[in-house]
């Protein structure tokens, strides 16, 4: 069975939630929608404080390239345009909400019937894409058209998806597989379209047999969609990583899927796809996993965006005793929410409550020199030369050392038995050359 | 046997003279000139190597000053006055006077007043947390708390206050170079005028939030009421984005301003005691750190 070729780990998987099937969450009565919930420049609002926006609308438009729309996830009064805090505990503009009941905008088909006929042509497939705010939701939310408007030197052969949900305790996308396999389907067949290739492979790790059956039994009736299972090892889900399981094709270093002839999308963005396209809705709502060893209930809930955290956390049974931390996204690359307060975005794939055990750092020791992170690391890469070059600020030689390769996945500090911050010091070391590398290109 | 004596040792003179014809006649095709005065002024420069100046080290300057004939933006913060003084005289130029700096942290929330509210096991590196939460205490413009200018100092003149957790700086020790200034991810230190023996005013908040909202994350964040700056004879106070910044060029150190902060965010220091005019913050003020 295939999977990538260096490195990689194996965490416990804690899939708790997994056969769990999705519920609506009730709308909330008051929320809070952030102006821009994606990577690159901010969007700019169109409708002002007092304005009546109904479900669907556009509420803040894409000035720039790498930049995506925002739509009004509620029917309601736009109380007003201020800052809000982030789960992270910074302030952003967004727009307040006072829900009233959901009444769609016109022009948005709300059925849950299948439509399978692609009817929008390649370049009205990536205006619709663009128009309806679809961002990538594998976690960094960037603008999906963007992938979609390829360089003129480059080709396209293969649309790679990515639905092999590697971190431990998320489900959410097993469930977008098990529930909407058919519009997943419908979804990478537009993708397929708009990019012109007629090879599509769909990788899923081999610890979802459930998923994979159904996928298989409803690919059938797609020409040109491969279901590839996968052999379970963490971060497959990683572009690079993926693209060399699926492919055998290895991305040169600081160099995008396209140059291998490849663009990699995730599950969830194919099924925003799907309705952005056939349905014309926009990207107002996402599944996301509420999960944990020790809370009371698991669910994968359908929740709108600018749910408050919280009230999804007192729909579950509320925090339990244990808690060590709350995580937005997976255990190894998820964030730590400091502000329950805040709402949800367009990828917050889930809602982790970790025990106070699982959570803790191990005590910090010096280094064994073991060579555990470098077997672990699934770019190559000498985490603890990289760490260490960090903590004496030699920016330049961490360069050279391919630090900028990092793709933050944790193996590392996963695997190190002295409980080195490493990947800690690397992203600072990142975070350096990347104003060093703004300084020369200024220059 | 002699012979072999003599023969080695006319051998090895010719070598050594044919060899430093070579050598000198190299030397001089290649011979670089070098501005004497650039020897001279380095010399003259404390050699810290400290880069406080904007230049990569201290015969950086040197080689600047000699090369462009003018001072104008040429400053050694640790020397200060008298070595640009110095200088000038090698230089047969003249040097402007300057007023003293100082390094000045702008937060007063710390512990104490900006209580915790979540614990961080993460990289105890301020540019780290920076870049992934808001801080311990909830105020995402106020000090980490990790020492990130503590350790970039130089000059040992700077520590970490266990009780506040703030950085402190040591007003004897601390040049101005401008180091910890880089090294703040939230450019909360800023070098300020020394001030009048020694005694400053300052806002000690960098918080841009509306009152309200600062208020409830730390008990002495800058609100933004404005009363400072009608307050202020001088017209030296301007508060931008819910937040008053003092004009060390205009302030003249009255501290009307001090006596009407609400929340005791405006810091005045090395002023006796007794005369602080303070009514709502009394004895406060003079124990605060800088």
């Amino acid at each position: 069975m295939n999977t990538f070729k260096l490195g990689g780990v194996h965490p416990e998987e804690n899939k708790i939630a997994r056969n769990h099937s999705t519920e609506t969450f009730a709308l909330p009565q008051k929320a809070v929608v952030f102006v821009s919930q994606h990577l690159g420049a901010p969007s700019t609002p169109v409708v002002q404080k007092g304005d009546r926006v109904k479900t669907g609308q556009l509420l803040a438009k894409a000035d720039a390239f790498i930049c995506a729309n925002t739509h009004s996830p509620y029917t309601g009064v736009i109380t007003k345009i201020d800052l809000a805090t982030d789960f992270n505990g910074y302030k952003k503009p967004a727009f307040y909400i006072d829900v009233e009941q959901d009444e769609w905008e016109e022009g948005i088909d709300t059925s849950e019937t299948i439509e399978r006929e692609i009817k929008l042509e390649p370049q009205q497939i990536v205006e619709r894409i663009k128009d309806r705010g679809i961002v990538g939701l594998g976690g960094a939310a960037f603008p999906t058209h963007v992938k979609y408007m390829i360089p003129s030197d480059k080709k396209a052969e293969y649309l790679i998806i990515n639905a092999v949900e590697c971190e431990p305790y998320l489900t959410s996308d097993n469930r977008v597989l098990l529930e909407h396999s058919e519009e997943v389907l419908i979804g990478v067949e537009i993708m397929k379209k708009a990019l012109g290739v007629k090879c599509a492979k769909i990788g899923i790790e081999n610890n979802k047999p459930e998923a994979i059956a159904q996928m298989q039994k409803a690919a059938k009736d797609f020409e040109g969609t491969e279901i590839v299972p996968l052999k379970t090892k963490y971060p497959q889900g990683a572009e690079k990583q993926l693209v060399y399981a699926l492919t055998k094709r290895e991305i040169p270093s600081g160099k995008l899927p396209i140059e291998v002839g490849c663009v990699v999308n995730n599950v969830g963005t194919a099924l925003a796809i799907y309705y952005a396209v056939q349905k014309n809705r926009p990207l107002i709502d996402n599944i996301l996993t509420y999960t944990g060893k020790d809370v009371k209930e698991n669910k994968n809930l359908l929740v709108r965006v600018g749910t408050p955290i919280r009230s999804i956390i007192d729909y579950c049974g509320g925090l339990p005793e244990s808690t060590g931390k709350i995580i937005s996204g997976g255990p190894m690359m998820g964030k730590a929410i400091v502000n329950i307060d805040a709402p949800t975005v367009k990828t917050t794939s889930s809602i982790l409550v970790m025990t106070e055990k699982e959570s803790k750092r191990k005590p910090q020791t010096n280094c064994l020199r073991c060579g555990k992170c470098v077997s672990a690391c699934p770019m190559g890469l000498e985490p603890i030369q990289l760490s260490l070059l960090s903590k004496q600020h030699r920016w330049e030689e961490a360069e050279k050392e391919c630090a900028m390769d990092c793709i933050e996945c944790g193996c590392c500090l996963f695997t190190c038995p002295a409980g080195q911050p490493l990947l800690d010091l690397i992203r600072v070391a990142k975070s350096n050359i990347g104003a060093i590398r703004r300084e020369r290109s200024k220059k | 046997m002699i012979t072999t004596v003599v023969y080695a040792v006319v051998a090895l003179a010719a070598i050594g003279a044919i060899a430093a014809l070579i050598l000198y006649f190299v030397a001089q095709k290649f011979k670089v000139y070098e501005d004497p005065r650039i020897d001279l002024v380095t010399d003259k420069l404390p050699g810290a190597n400290c880069g406080g100046c904007g230049f990569a080290g201290c015969r950086a300057l040197a080689e600047a000053v000699v090369k462009t004939e003018s001072l104008e933006g040429k400053f050694c913060p640790v020397g200060g006055d008298g070595v640009m003084k110095q200088v000038a005289e090698v230089m047969g130029l003249k040097a402007e006077e300057s007023d003293p700096m100082i390094a000045v942290v702008r937060c007063n929330g710390g512990k104490c007043n900006n209580v915790s509210k979540v614990e961080y096991d993460g990289l105890r590196d301020c540019s780290f947390a920076n870049m992934n939460f808001s801080g311990e205490g909830g105020c995402a413009n106020g000090c980490l708390g990790f020492g990130n200018c503590v350790s970039a100092c130089k000059f040992d003149a700077l520590e970490m206050d266990e009780t506040t957790r703030l950085p402190k700086v040591k007003q004897d020790k601390c040049v101005a170079c401008g180091a910890c200034v880089k090294a703040c991810p939230r450019k909360i230190i800023e070098l300020r005028k020394k001030g009048k023996n020694d005694r400053r005013v300052f806002v000690s908040c960098m918080n841009t939030e509306k009152g309200a909202e600062a208020k409830k994350n730390c008990t002495s964040a800058c609100i933004g009421c404005g009363k400072c700056a009608k307050a202020c004879p001088f017209e030296a106070i301007m508060v931008t984005n819910n937040l008053a910044y003092i004009d060390f060029n205009k302030c003249k150190s009255c501290r009307k301003c001090v006596a009407e902060c609400p929340t005791g965010a405006i810091h005045a220091v090395n002023f006796p005691e007794k005369q602080v005019k303070s009514e709502t913050n009394e004895g406060s003020i003079s124990e605060k750190t800088i």
